[in-house]
């Protein structure tokens, strides 16, 4: 099946990671801008409703990727199995859900094919029949277009909100099992139970507006500045990872891919350059502000309104005219 | 325990990129340069798997010349000492040719472990080790935030989404991405820095390894983004600013 483009979906203990819908819109637009066809394929310990699932989907196929040993996720297991249905499915394109569990063991399937993952993907068109994919540079500052050398398949991950799980194409289609070989002494790591460390104290998500601070605060004395700001406007305090990892604030204030996700009818980045894994954890903030001083930074690309300046001086003078209006 | 860690060097952050003539790579003659982040976490935590188990720590190092004051930064901080794969184009080649680099020299040196950042602040794949780990046949695993070894094996952290994480344990010889944050990164001392100048850099070439490039993800064009949003940028000195913010938020967006 040359022009199959086969789109792997990521699912734990028999929920979807909602990405996986992204990801098929991207790989059901794919097939249709290449005159391809597109399939599914969703691994695990027993998916089988899961599978079902998709049949209303616009689908050529549904793989049932199911063995025992996919049940826990390792990279062994996982490689090996969807390097066998790959080798059956001889798809053009392998499609993937730019996640964490994507990001351990898709480079790996890859490198199995000689090729590399372009990993996370924001778009892609196509030019002259082949794909040019679109991915950041240099924490989002730029853009490249990247295209797939070397010999079928190839394979790319398509970063979070990139396209949109509401335009996936209903259809019809069917589920095949099917049933790799996985060797139990071929997986090198255990994977014990996942955990959080601690229950979440402070809940991001429930606040309306949100004052995030991020590197170009500095240092740890300087945190004040945004406290006072949080404060007058009745605001919620959060940071980007590096502040978290600094102990500048902690990490449950985190947002990002790391930390929560929020989306508040306010949220105020204050020295946020942007890197897309802060972007993913804010861009569906009803109106976005950006304080930065560098004109360029990509928080800009996202920002409803901006201010290019110092955050030293701007963020008191804004404290200043927030407490006048309020009368506070 | 014999440790390698992959280090590379990349623009620093707060630099101003502009697009070189070819439109495919930024403008490096007037940048400066410095290890990639998630990189030094990598070092700090292979230094301070060397102080409580002993053993030894090898800098690897993928780079044109100027990569050289990165690899004496890292010798500076307690690296033993470093290989380095001099090639003035290896900035340009992509994962899967830069892993088969890091991986043919690495395997030569039998390591117990190798560490590298999670991702490069440049390319930002964050493949590298992954793929290494394929290449020479040992496990791996990704974005970690603790290193326990436990017998002839190791237990790690690894970070999940959304406040999650999983303890997985796996034997040596492996491969880890190690995320920013995993420990406090030391600086390098006087004695540090006079003592990397006698250290051993070792010196090899793609051509010594057997590696060319053999691109598979080829980039064809690098541009500035284009704005999602139209950005209503607000003029003027901070108070002036400031002001105009307030007014925006009052009237426009009604929260205040």
């Amino acid at each position: 099946m040359s022009g199959t483009i086969l789109i792997v979906m990521e699912q734990r203990n028999g929920a979807w990671n909602r990405m996986s819908f992204e990801t098929l819109a991207a790989g059901q637009q794919l097939a249709s801008d290449l005159g391809g066809t597109a399939v599914a394929a969703v691994p695990g310990g027993s998916v089988g409703a899961l599978a079902n699932e998709l049949t209303s989907k616009k689908l050529a196929l549904v793989y049932a990727v199911e063995h025992a040993l996919l049940a826990q996720y390792t990279p062994d297991g996982f490689t090996a199995a969807l390097e066998g249905l790959i080798r059956q499915v001889n798809p053009a394109y392998v499609l993937f859900p730019h996640t964490y569990q994507v990001r351990d063991f898709a480079p790996k399937l890859a490198t199995r094919f000689n090729q590399v993952l372009i990993s996370d993907v924001v778009g892609f068109r196509v030019d002259s029949g082949s794909p040019v994919f679109v991915r950041q540079l240099f924490q989002g500052k730029l853009n490249a277009d990247v295209k797939a050398g070397g010999s079928a398949p190839h394979f790319a991950s398509i970063q979070a909100g990139a396209f949109r799980a509401e335009q996936v194409q209903e259809g019809s289609s069917q589920v095949e099992t099917f049933a790799p070989s996985v060797d139990a002494g071929a997986i090198r790591t255990k994977p014990l139970e996942p955990f959080r460390e601690s229950a979440r104290a402070v809940d991001l998500t429930a606040a309306d507006i949100i004052v995030s601070v991020g590197r170009g605060i500095k240092e740890k004395d300087n945190i004040h500045v945004v406290e006072e700001l949080a404060k007058a406007l009745g605001a919620e305090l959060a940071a980007s990872r590096p502040i978290c990892d600094s102990g500048w604030l902690p990490m449950e204030r985190q947002v990002g891919s790391s930390g929560q996700t929020v989306s508040p009818k306010v949220y105020l980045a204050v020295g946020i350059s942007g890197a897309i894994q802060h972007l993913v954890g804010m861009k569906g903030s009803k109106t976005i502000v950006a304080i930065n001083k560098d004109a360029n930074a990509p928080i800009f690309e996202v920002a409803d309104y901006g201010i290019v300046g110092d955050l030293f001086e701007v963020v008191p003078a804004l404290t200043e005219e927030v407490r006048k209006v309020r009368g506070s | 325990m014999k440790i390698i860690v992959c280090i590379k060097q990349v623009p620093v952050r707060d630099s101003q990129l502009r697009v070189d003539a070819s439109g495919r790579w930024i403008q490096e003659g007037d940048l400066s340069f410095e290890v990639n982040e998630p990189d030094a976490y990598a070092l700090e935590e292979a230094l301070q798997l060397k102080e409580k188990h002993g053993g030894e720590v090898v800098a690897l190092c993928a780079g044109p010349a100027r990569a050289s004051q990165t690899i004496r930064e890292a010798l500076a901080k307690g690296a033993d000492r470093a290989l380095h794969i001099e090639d003035e184009t290896v900035s340009n080649w992509d994962t899967l040719g830069l892993a088969k680099l890091l991986a043919k020299a690495a395997a030569a040196e039998k390591p117990d472990l190798i560490l590298t950042g999670l991702q490069s602040d440049d390319l930002g794949a964050g493949q590298t080790g992954v793929v290494m780990a394929e290449l020479m046949g040992v496990p791996h695993a990704t974005i970690i935030m603790a290193v326990e070894v436990m017998g002839n094996g190791i237990r790690v952290k690894r970070e999940l989404e959304d406040g999650w994480f999983q303890n997985v344990e796996m034997p040596l010889p492996a491969i880890l991405t190690i995320q920013s944050g995993i420990n406090k990164l030391r600086y390098a001392t006087l004695m540090g820095i006079k003592k990397a100048k006698t250290k051993e850099v070792k010196r090899l070439t793609p051509g010594d390894l057997g590696v060319s490039a053999t691109p598979t993800a080829v980039i064809e064009r690098v541009y500035l983004p284009q704005k999602g949003k139209q950005t209503q940028l607000l003029e003027g000195n901070a108070r002036e600013a400031a002001a105009k913010l307030v007014e925006k938020l009052r009237f426009e967006v009604r929260v205040i």
